[in-house]
């Protein structure tokens, strides 16, 4: 291995451990950013001529350390602070370096996890701190996946960052009756950097596809961290199984490939097994929402082929999912089940319904995905017209571009041909 | 660590309630006084009078002061209260605002005290 591979490494292991640590020790987010990236620098140039040392984490903590005592030493003589809060700073750190093994350790990454992912802060924030300061990419990194100017995101982390010393957010993990909605908020948080790796908004994909697996390790973190939750475990299951066809949801030339249509045996087949192992762990503990979105997915995932499916598993979950957390997507979703259990009539009579709510017909101003989903129910009950002007209302709500190719497909089959393919599942089924 | 409790609702919000919702708001407002005052975290704090009852001032450069009759900015939802209490962190801030019947009546923002100045 390459001192620069052997770095990298190092850097994805160890960078949140440093940095949490820190965090702890002097109670300052920026000086333990700062100190980790400077240890990681010194670490890059020494470590091409010495090798790696044999102990990696703990010659790096105790370089960045070395680097927070030298800052915090000018600051505090710049700012002419008493010289007792100047000793109690150094006796909090040596009490920390007496305290080896990965326990606190791991305390500590999962308070800084809690500390980044606080309610208080806004959600981009969160997402940015937690890139940052957890997975350990760089502020020049963070920007390029989000599309945004790298000073742009800077002054997000310094704002976020700002806050979080100001007002003094805390840096611990909630108490058991806050945990479940702190954890949720940072479940959400990984949730949404896998979003943004997976279907990205806008963009060149090979830019925003690390984010997916920064998603997954932080969703692994989270769970090592909190064994006894459901909902990481069933989140980080419900990821790997998303991710397990990474390879085949798009062909060559970058169209979509619908689930239905897919390869299989291309699948990454040692990511379905833990994921649908995962789900169901994640089930057995509670059927809280990412467990029965996992659930879903290890349907998917484990059938040999589309027709094979268990559909009838897979509506039940949808319809447990919709009674816990209701939502227009989520009802779609479940048409889409209904339609392979009842036929596409029964699945068609639900989005209707469902687009006379007025959360539905929210979504059925703005989704693509509301009229895809109505245009390949009409298609199949060989309703042609009615199709087509699904497809049409479905092209007019800006569909990604190859969501825009494959209904421009649909469509100009449909006007082509009377003849109807039996099963189809939509884009987002992908 | 203090901070700031920031009642906002729109003017003479208690008025709006039936004579049966507001007994209960004062009621629970009772509640949440001596809740505080056992925790001992009140540095102060007061609620304030129908804000078209403000006078505001404003001084120029040159030290002349002008008043105006109401308050300085006309907005749906006025400023209605104050609360400064002294807890360990925001999360101890927050739980005290979720707990205050004006949240009810109203956003209500947390704001650290300012420690330092420039």
């Amino acid at each position: 291995m390459t001192a620069d591979a052997a770095v990298e490494e190092v850097h994805r292991r160890e960078w949140a451990k440093v940095v949490a640590s820190l965090a702890r020790s002097y109670g300052d987010l920026d000086v333990a950013e700062d100190a980790a990236a400077e240890a990681f620098a010194v670490a890059v140039e020494r470590w091409a001529r010495t090798g790696v040392p044999d102990n990696p984490g703990a010659w790096l903590l105790t370089t960045a350390r070395n680097k927070a005592l030298d800052r915090l030493r000018r600051e505090s003589t710049r700012a002419d602070r008493q010289a007792a809060g100047h000793q109690l700073l150094e006796a909090r750190a040596a009490a920390s370096d007496d305290m080896p093994g990965t326990g606190p350790v791991d305390d500590d990454r999962l308070r800084l996890v809690f500390t980044c992912c606080h309610p208080a802060l806004a959600p981009e924030a969160q997402v940015a701190l937690t890139l940052r300061l957890i997975a350990g990419l760089t502020t020049a990194e963070v920007a390029r996946a989000f599309l945004t100017p790298e000073p742009t995101m800077a002054q997000r982390l310094v704002r976020a960052k700002r806050k979080i010393a100001t007002a003094n957010i805390p840096y611990r993990v909630p108490a058991s009756h806050d945990l479940p909605d702190r954890l949720s908020a940072v479940l959400r948080v990984v949730y949404l950097v896998f979003r943004e790796g997976y279907t990205p908004s806008g963009g060149d994909d090979l830019v925003r596809a690390p984010l997916r697996d920064e998603a997954v390790r932080l969703a692994r973190l989270v769970a090592e961290l909190l064994p006894d939750e459901g909902e990481a475990i069933g989140l980080l299951g419900l990821l790997l199984l998303h991710d397990s066809r990474r390879t085949t949801r798009v062909d060559d030339h970058g169209d979509l490939v619908l689930l239905a249509d897919q390869d299989r045996t291309r699948w990454d087949h040692d990511a379905i097994r833990e994921g649908v192992g995962l789900a169901a762990r994640a089930l057995h503990r509670g059927r809280g929402p990412y467990a029965l979105q996992a659930g879903i997915a290890a349907c998917h995932a484990a059938a040999p082929s589309a027709a094979h499916t268990d559909w009838r598993a897979v509506e039940a979950l949808y319809t447990e999912l919709a009674r816990l957390d209701p939502s227009p997507a989520v009802e779609l979703n479940r048409a889409v089940a209904v339609a392979e259990v009842d036929g596409p009539g029964v699945a068609l009579e639900l989005v209707d319904a469902l687009g006379r709510t007025p959360s539905g017909g929210a979504l059925a101003r703005t989704s693509h995905l509301f009229h895809a989903t109505r245009a390949d129910l009409l298609r199949r009950l060989d309703r042609a017209d009615d199709a087509a002007e699904a497809y049409r209302d479905a092209l007019a709500r800006q569909p990604t571009a190859p969501e825009r190719r494959f209904l421009m497909q649909r469509l100009a089959d449909l006007c082509r041909c009377d003849s109807v393919p039996k099963l189809g599942t939509e884009p987002h089924q992908t | 660590m203090r901070y700031a409790l920031l009642s906002f609702t729109v003017p003479n919000a208690l008025d709006a309630l039936t004579d049966e919702e507001r007994q209960r708001w004062l009621d629970d407002d009772a509640k949440f006084n001596a809740e505080l005052a056992e925790r001992d975290c009140v540095v102060g704090g007061e609620p304030l009078a129908d804000p078209t009852t403000a006078t505001t001032v404003r001084v120029d450069e040159g030290g002349r002061a002008s008043l105006t009759d109401g308050p300085f900015a006309e907005t749906a939802e006025v400023l209605g209260g104050v609360l400064v209490v002294d807890v360990d962190d925001l999360d101890e801030a927050l739980d005290i605002a979720k707990r205050c019947p004006a949240a009810r009546l109203g956003p209500l923002e947390v704001r650290p005290i300012r420690t330092e100045f420039p």
